[in-house]
């Protein structure tokens, strides 16, 4: 897209120099945010203009303080997995249409690919990576589905065990049903539903015995 | 439309603290603004690169707009509240339990967790060929390729069309005519108050909009009056599969029955229009009749009586016409 397009595409509107200046910028980073990198310094540079959020931000993950540069249109997937490296966060459909990537934002389930990471500033996130308590032992959910041999290619396991933490944390003594209900919102591809949920019962004993 | 379908292309974010500050910015920016609520619909519009707004304004750290609080009789829900809030929120299943079955049934937990019931409400339509960047009326064009011969259309409207065949999307909708319910729009000249059945618009009225809200609006509270507080109620959502998925036909009523008799209705369904659709004439065939599986029939047949259905959702017409049976019936 050249510039000329784009101050045709905008309307009526007056453009002052400095607009025009920036929707160049806009068109190079539209072109080296192809590279499906964020350095770019046409992508530092654009949507800085005019106030708007502060990039430089402190993030709580995993109970940690992570300092990292997020631009303003980033979703929490693209900054756990490719600023702060916390890959076990999965990019499966990056649509909020399967799962994969079901991080606990103040203790509740959310999609990280379909949240902005500044929607998030000041609250507690916590990642598949902060499951496991500080002297390693697992989380009783990650126990279960250890025990159980749940899940077949396990792509979608970090979701899936995200969402069994948030429910078997705060139901205690829930049912199958219950749990298949809680885990309507992750998809298995490999179609390993019935083992899966045999490890959600089992976290939801193994949930009774730890309190 | 090769597109790059990873990450959303450069704009500036405005996260507002105040109605009046998220005001003024939509009316800097206009046309070229958009309004993020919980995110769900616009997310896969900025990823497609087809919505390229210029400045992202965020309604996440506007306290005014969330919570639910009594009101006299009834209840003023902010708009910014999250799905589950409002499908687990004692006040709601406890008086106003059409609209909690509506708002669990909304896609998956964790959509609920995120998505807002102002966002559910002014939701865009899901017409895939409008959502796939294809220059249809609805996006500025000038021909509908849901209808044309060979199109895949069995989601699409038996009713309202005008040009655009697509169907409003939303679960909470017809609850919220089945409620009476108010809908507060606020821009920078004041505050508009609308009834839930004239928030909505259907394509006659302008084929761009889903709702009456336009650039430099904001849906601003949600009023249900007491009216309907404890009525028999009656949702029901068909839909492909029981997770994720938007509905192909939903019904939602409130009655009120004094011995078996039906004394008051509010019958709306949704999937079936560009609009979710109150359907008076059945609402005034019921009132006055007893509360029985054969009015319920007759509720059915009328309101069906118009339906245009396109080539591939014939199928909604009885599916429409049980579940207003069931929603008449179920009152028993």
């Amino acid at each position: 897209m050249t510039e000329v397009e784009i101050i045709r595409d905008r309307g009526p509107r007056n453009y002052s120099r400095r607009k025009f200046i920036k929707g160049v910028i806009a068109a190079g980073a539209t072109v080296s945010a192809s590279s499906y990198l964020f350095r770019g310094p046409g992508v530092l540079t654009a949507g800085q203009a005019r106030g708007g959020v502060e990039r430089l931000m402190t993030l709580s993950v995993n109970g940690q303080q992570r300092r990292v540069d997020v631009l303003p249109y980033e979703t929490l997937a693209m900054t756990l997995r490719y600023k702060l490296g916390l890959t076990g966060t999965k990019l499966g459909c990056d649509r909020a249409e399967c799962g994969a990537c079901t991080v606990h934002i103040d203790g509740v389930s959310h999609y990280a690919c379909s949240m902005l990471t500044h929607q998030v500033r000041g609250r507690a996130i916590r990642t598949i990576e902060g499951l496991e308590s500080p002297d390693g032992e697992l989380h009783p959910v990650q126990q279960a589905v250890m025990d159980e041999g749940g899940f077949q290619c396990a792509f979608c396991a970090p979701g899936f065990i995200m969402s069994m933490a948030e429910f078997t944390e705060n139901n205690p003594g829930a049912t199958r049903e219950q749990c298949a209900q809680a885990l309507s919102g992750n998809l298995c591809r490999c179609g390993d539903y019935n083992k899966i949920l045999n490890s959600a019962e089992r976290a939801v004993e193994y949930m009774s015995q730890r309190a | 439309m090769a597109v790059i379908r990873d990450m959303i292309p450069p704009c500036e974010l405005f996260q507002p603290a105040s109605i009046g500050d998220a005001l003024n910015l939509l009316d800097q920016y206009g046309e070229d603004s958009w309004v993020l609520a919980g995110g769900l619909d616009s997310f896969d519009w900025f990823k497609d690169r087809i919505k390229r707004p210029e400045a992202i304004v965020d309604l996440g750290g506007i306290e005014e707009l969330k919570g639910i609080r009594a009101d006299g009789d009834g209840l003023v829900i902010g708009p910014m509240t999250s799905l589950t809030e409002v499908a687990t929120h004692p006040d709601i299943v406890g008086r106003f339990g059409l609209l909690a079955q509506a708002a669990a049934e909304v896609a998956t937990p964790q959509i609920r967790n995120q998505g807002t019931l102002g966002g559910n409400l002014a939701q865009d339509t899901r017409c895939w060929y409008y959502r796939g960047g294809w220059p249809c009326y609805r996006a500025g064009g000038n021909i509908c390729y849901a209808s044309a011969p060979k199109a895949m259309n069995a989601e699409h409207c038996v009713f309202g069309a005008s040009r655009c065949v697509a169907v409003n999307p939303s679960d909470t909708a017809p609850a919220m005519i089945a409620l009476d319910a108010q809908m507060v729009v606020t821009n920078a000249a004041g505050e508009t108050v609308y009834d839930a059945e004239d928030f909505f618009i259907g394509p006659g009225i302008d084929i761009e909009r889903m709702t009456v809200m336009e650039p430099g609006d904001l849906l601003t509270a949600i009023r249900i009056p007491g009216t309907w507080a404890g009525a028999d109620f009656h949702f029901e959502k068909i839909r492909d599969r029981q997770s994720w998925d938007f509905s192909l036909v939903t019904v939602a009523s409130a009655i009120r029955t004094s011995g078996g008799t039906i004394q008051d209705a509010r019958i709306s369904v949704n999937g079936v229009a560009p609009y979710p659709m109150r359907l008076d004439e059945a609402e005034r065939a019921v009132i006055g009749q007893a509360a029985s599986d054969d009015t319920g029939i007759a509720a059915g047949d009328i309101a069906i009586r118009r339906a245009q259905p396109l080539r591939h959702n014939a199928y909604k017409l009885p599916l429409m016409k049980n579940l207003v049976r069931r929603a008449v019936r179920a009152e028993v």
